[in-house]
């Protein structure tokens, strides 16, 4: 098996929700509305992050996406396909808040491990591990245990797992909420830079509200309860570096997210 | 410069010689207990010697704590230097050479149980993974099997073994019936602690798998039973040890001879005329006990080595 296929150019949206619904036990005592009559679309090669409160439904949204959950009702189009179709196909890469690394494996075989489950050749997997490591700045850590990381090293492992068998969407659910602060900012910057690098449509869940800003150029706020989409609010920050979390449109930003999820609060 | 490589390499000779340290430490230790337990022995025997007629109306004394005599309480030493005598007249065998050879032949039938037993609980912990319908309707009939008598299945087994095993390509001996008793002991721990360690599995790297669409039997493979090798180690110690206890109680309730169990038999009806080969054939078992949960262990070591230390990272 050589390199995955990922999609025709022609295609300009990645995902596509049309009025999804997601309610969980349906018709018990106990039902939850999660999710309620989503539209969104989500165009190739674009940073999008979802913030909202806990319960809001964004990792339910993320999840969606990923067929790791289905609709209760309306569609999910992903590289204009069914959502479990894309993941038949391996069209998404996924990273967790906990980086879900097998402890019994090596830096090097965790990140193998999905070129392996598709049956790739014993050398093709380790040199695509190996570019990936460096990718992801640890090139020196192959044959460690995660054992021996800090949790920020393990992240990155996570990250280039989920992109070793190259897909063009990756699906990130609060990779860093574990992370201290200075951690974070660091990671932030490298994520970024993998995205200029590779254009992967990136779609990232966080509750940080400076973290959504700094990352996306698209910020879906959402409200809890039943979720629904408050307010999309585009970014424009240009090229970030070290002086962005310091500018005004940098700020500017912050506030108009926070303000959108203040409204809603109040509006409860 | 010292490189990472020499760094970790220094780490891992580090940790080589500490677990070899560790295992020294424990056998010291093993051994300071065992001269402790003699001396508790050897000091109630000799308390319990003293004891007499006068202090019978003590309230706890002499009610309660049994007076003891060379019957009862054979001395320590007597137990040893009879392991280096002949316990039949016609021959000159000393006695730790028949327990020895008792204790290898209860050996291999604890062994084939073992080995039996574990592949039977592993394939009914993933046949219950595979179904809850079949986890709830199998695991009370598991729990019923253990709560059966040994002494009431032992002599059909045997039984049944000599009569129907005629199909097979080699002679049926009585001792492979024994390891059918044993593998029925050994199966339970191992099905029971395997299914919880299968489900142990991280639920984000379960969601992972999903995510690359692995297949049922990849999941099993790549993440459920290298997840469910710690709960695994612990139910193979545990059938280890009942591997041991089901060989004699099956030998001994089906008449088999050969084994400890008949040993321990002939020397518990003839007590009165030599305790101390009782306790000595007892000691034997114990120490096949401790020898076969210690290879447990130390396979243990080797396959969970990687990830002695902060097991709880993931």
């Amino acid at each position: 098996m050589t390199e995955h296929e990922t999609q025709s150019p022609s295609i300009t949206t990645t995902v596509e929700l049309d009025s999804v619904s997601k309610v969980f036990n349906l018709g018990k005592p106990n039902e939850v509305h999660a999710l309620d009559s989503i539209d969104l679309t989500i165009n190739n090669g674009t940073f999008v992050s979802l913030i909202g409160a806990s319960g809001c439904g964004k990792s339910t949204l993320l999840r969606l996406m990923g067929a790791l959950t289905h609709p209760t009702e309306g569609s999910v189009l992903v590289n204009g396909k069914s959502a479990d179709q894309a993941r038949l196909d391996r069209d998404y890469g996924m990273a967790f808040q906990t980086s879900g690394l097998f402890e019994w494996r090596t830096v090097i075989q965790n990140i193998e491990l999905p070129l392996q489950l598709m049956g790739w050749d014993k050398v093709l997997r380790k040199e695509r591990a190996r570019e990936m490591l460096e990718l992801v700045k640890l090139p020196e850590f192959g044959d460690h245990y995660p054992r021996e990381l800090s949790g920020g090293m393990k992240q990155r492992v996570a990250i280039a797992r989920a992109l070793s068998f190259h897909p063009q969407l990756l699906l990130m659910d609060e990779p860093f909420g574990a992370l201290d602060e200075m951690t974070r900012e660091h990671m932030q910057m490298e994520v970024l830079e993998i995205w200029e690098k590779t254009g992967k449509t990136i779609v990232f869940v966080t509750h940080s509200i400076p973290e959504a800003v700094f990352l996306s150029n698209r910020v879906v706020v959402m409200s809890p309860r039943p979720g629904r989409i408050a307010a999309d609010i585009s970014v424009s920050l240009g090229k970030r570096d070290f002086d962005t979390r310091e500018s005004q449109a940098f700020f500017d930003s912050i506030t108009e997210v926070r303000e959108a999820l203040r409204f809603k609060e109040s509006n409860r | 410069m010292v490189t990472r490589e020499e760094t970790s390499r220094a780490i891992a000779r580090h940790e080589r010689k500490e677990a070899i340290r560790r295992g020294v430490r424990r056998v010291v230790v093993f051994l300071a207990f065992l001269v402790v337990l003699a001396l508790v022995y050897t000091g109630y025997k000799a308390f319990g010697e003293s004891i007499n007629d006068a202090q019978t109306e003590w309230p706890v004394v002499g009610r309660v704590l049994p007076r003891t005599n060379d019957l009862t309480m054979p001395p320590i030493i007597d137990m040893i230097t009879e392991l280096g005598q002949p316990p039949q007249r016609n021959s000159s065998k000393p006695l730790a050479a028949f327990i020895a050879e008792a204790s290898l032949f209860t050996f291999r039938e604890a062994a084939f149980g073992f080995f039996f037993g574990m592949v039977l609980g592993l394939a009914l912990a993933i046949l219950m993974l595979r179904s809850r319908w079949i986890e709830r309707g199998l695991s009370p009939y598991l729990v019923a099997s253990q709560t059966v008598p040994l002494v009431a299945i032992a002599p059909i087994v045997v039984i049944w073994g000599s009569k129907s095993m005629g199909w097979l390509p080699f002679v049926w001996q009585p001792w492979m019936s024994v390891s059918i008793i044993a593998t029925y002991l050994t199966f339970f721990p191992v099905a029971m602690n395997g299914i919880r360690g299968l489900k142990s599995a991280d639920p984000a790297a379960m969601e992972l798998m999903r995510s690359y669409a692995a297949s049922r039997r990849q999941t099993l493979m790549k993440l459920q039973l290298p997840a469910a090798l710690p709960y695994l180690f612990v139910a193979f110690k545990l059938a280890a040890t009942v591997s041991i206890v089901g060989a004699i109680v099956g030998e001994i309730s089906g008449g088999v001879t050969g084994g400890l169990g008949r040993l321990i038999l002939d020397y518990a009806s003839r007590y009165t005329t030599g305790p101390p080969r009782l306790y000595a054939s007892v000691m034997g078992a114990a120490v096949l006990g401790i020898a076969v949960v210690g290879m447990v262990t130390v396979t243990e070591f080797f396959v969970m080595s990687k990830r002695r230390e902060g097991s709880t990272t993931s």
